[in-house]
């Protein structure tokens, strides 16, 4: 496959730590687009602040790295201006799912044409390893010195409750499922919301006895199960553990497209 | 060619004013004294094939009308002083990126939730200052309901042409002010539209000053011209250069886009002031006030002259300099503790007694408060 021609080659290598997992989702979502066969004249790829919102910067389409936690509100506006556009959101789990968390459960409520993929270190890696709504409890980060004690968010759970179209998670480790939820994901009309586990050796890793990327790959195949084994499973047995698979799988009317309806409606004097 | 009269809320003008521009977009959070603005949007969008939504909060409206302007929109929200709040950080980054917006602020008395549904002229220096980090800004304020169509029309052409977020600083007497407006035909407005970039988008660098009017050209999303914009300092080809000469060029170029232009952005009214010992200077509501304190004043023969400001930011130096050097007293009449007086402060010569009328209780400043900072009113 001929990927090089998706990006910006004289932007490379790019900036990310010797063994992030942030690399390999970019590639899968490459994959993705190449599969959906989308003209990258009219691709955008949309960021927020963090170490995955970095990655547009090396797409050769439309890029924008706007600010903490906003790219899904930049990305409703463009889309909803010309809906012919693929607009695709890069976002972290401090981005996403913190600063940003109201918006994704609003685009996702509007079923909005807007594909996001969250890039899913369990730490804010831009700032240094602060704990962020996803990291696992117990974990150690800069800002939990003593342990993580807040519960983290489910956010398949979530944006799947909150109307959206696709819901899948992947790791970085399992990576053709990840590109399969990837192409699935554009292919839809509706929201789409992929979460992709990645890993932090620099710092999550480190700080939480996973003194390798090796050994953060390894943990990652180790704890993955099946969203259909886990549906036999006792909330117990998955404690700590990542459901992988398709949460959500619909076809409902994307929003532009109920709007462009309205539109017609009104102006053939129907409303 | 004839002009168009009709019975016309301020806020009703600024969405009038804004779809004769070529507004096709609105993103918006229901907040008082502004909501008749999205409420109108929402009507009359659709059936000129635009777009409205009502986005979650303020600083998602914001982000939403620069996505779509970035998509090859015109696009405006509005709001009032809280959400003006929220909408700082994403102004920066217009102004950062160079995207043309506009942001009609409906002023109500603050700070906080203050008075929603009152009349204030308090967020004037946020307009200047709202955002962090230094920054050029565009801002109008307008003191009747005509005024407000004519001044985001303007608004909307200034984005356009200088590549940035322009305010539109209204304020509860004026957005909420029903009165008769003649406008002039649609024929007679004169609509700007950004600049597309003359070469091929293989060459195509989205901050190269194609002509040198310090204005980069902006393809819109689709067209073919495929660039990265980024709110870190950056170099012509968009992504981030963290060297101390690009930040400095960068810098320097946002600002003289704006000084270089300045003085053809000064809009103003002015009354009497070649007859004139004492000036008062207003804007917005207030100036309703002072041009009734200002008709009194000639009245019992006091040689006073009238400074109606339209626009605010840049600040017009010039003209106040101009109407203000030869008077011994100038009353600044504002709905506010103070904000534009220091302006008029830090340009008059020191020797020049300058007064404040000001008002900030929620209540339209009164006449009779303007002419008591006057000399020689009993």
């Amino acid at each position: 496959m001929e990927l090089e021609k998706y990006f910006r080659e004289n932007k490379l290598p790019h900036i990310w730590c010797p063994g992030c997992g942030h690399g390999t989702v970019m590639s899968s979502i490459i994959r993705g687009i190449d599969k959906a066969g989308w003209d990258p004249n009219k691709v955008v790829v949309v960021s927020g602040i963090g170490c995955s919102s970095r990655a547009p910067g090396y797409m050769d389409f439309n890029t924008l790295h706007t600010v903490h936690g906003r790219a899904i509100a930049f990305a409703t506006g463009i889309k909803l201006a010309n809906p012919e556009l693929k607009v695709i959101v890069l976002t972290g789990d401090g981005d996403g799912a913190a600063i940003g968390g109201n918006h994704l459960i609003h685009a996702c409520r509007r079923n909005i044409g807007i594909k996001v993929v969250l890039f899913n270190n369990y730490i804010y890696g831009m700032t240094s390893g602060q704990y962020s709504p996803m990291t696992p409890e117990g974990s150690l980060a800069t800002t939990s010195p003593y342990g993580n004690i807040e519960p983290p968010f489910d956010l398949c759970e979530l944006t799947k409750s909150a109307n959206a179209n696709f819901v899948a998670r992947g790791t970085v480790y399992h990576t053709r499922p990840l590109i399969s939820y990837m192409e699935k994901a554009f292919a839809k009309d509706g929201f789409s919301y992929v979460e992709a586990i990645s890993q932090c050796p620099t710092y999550y890793g480190r700080r939480n006895r996973l003194k390798s990327p090796v050994e953060m790959l390894e943990w990652q195949k180790k704890n993955s199960v099946d969203i259909k084994k886990a549906a036999d499973m006792e909330p117990e047995e998955l404690q700590g553990k990542i459901v992988t698979g398709i949460f959500a799988d619909r076809e409902k009317e994307e929003y532009t497209a109920r709007y462009d309806r309205l539109i017609s409606e009104i102006q053939g004097g129907k409303k | 060619m004839s002009e168009r009269v009709s019975l016309m809320q301020g806020n009703e003008a600024s969405v009038e004013g804004a779809l004769d521009a070529g507004v096709r977009f609105y993103a918006g959070y229901p907040i008082t004294p502004s909501s008749e603005v999205a409420e109108d949007f929402a009507a009359k969008l659709p059936p000129l094939g635009g777009k409205f939504i009502q986005m979650e909060d303020e600083i998602a409206s914001m982000a939403a009308i620069v996505g779509a302007s970035l998509a090859g929109k015109k696009a405006v929200t509005a709001t009032s002083g809280p959400g003006f709040s929220l909408k700082q950080e994403i102004i920066g980054f217009a102004n950062m990126i160079e995207a043309p917006c506009v942001v009609i602020n409906v002023q109500r008395a603050g700070p906080s939730t203050g008075l929603p549904t009152s009349p204030a002229q308090g967020d004037m220096m946020q307009a200047r200052w709202g955002t962090h980090g230094d920054h050029p800004a565009l801002a109008v304020a307008p003191s009747s309901v005509a005024d407000t169509y004519l001044l985001t029309f303007q608004a909307v052409n200034w984005a356009e042409r200088f590549r940035m977020p322009v305010m539109v600083m209204l304020d509860e007497t004026i957005g909420h002010l029903r009165e008769k407006v003649i406008l002039p035909s649609r024929e007679e407005m004169i609509i700007v539209n950004r600049k597309h970039p003359q070469g091929s988008p293989q060459s195509f660098q989205p901050y190269d000053i194609e002509d040198e009017d310090l204005i980069p050209p902006l393809p819109p999303y689709g067209s073919g011209y495929r660039f990265h914009t980024t709110g870190l300092y950056h170099d012509e080809t968009g992504f981030p250069a963290n060297r101390p000469e690009i930040t400095k060029r960068l810098l320097d170029r946002l600002h003289d886009k704006i000084d270089r232009y300045k003085e053809t952005l000064y809009l103003y009214d002015s009354f009497g002031l070649r007859q004139a010992n004492q000036l008062i200077i207003s804007y917005g509501g207030a100036a309703r006030s002072a041009k009734a304190a200002w008709r009194i004043a000639r009245e019992k023969g006091l040689l006073v002259g009238l400074l109606i400001l339209k626009t605010i930011w840049p600040f017009p130096e010039e003209i106040v300099a101009q109407a203000g050097h030869d008077k011994n007293n100038i009353v600044v009449a504002e709905m506010n503790r103070g904000q534009l007086i220091g302006e008029v402060e830090r340009i008059m010569d020191k020797r020049i007694p300058i007064r404040g009328a000001q008002r900030a209780d929620g209540v339209l400043i009164t006449p009779e408060q303007i002419l008591a900072q006057l000399e020689g009113v009993n």
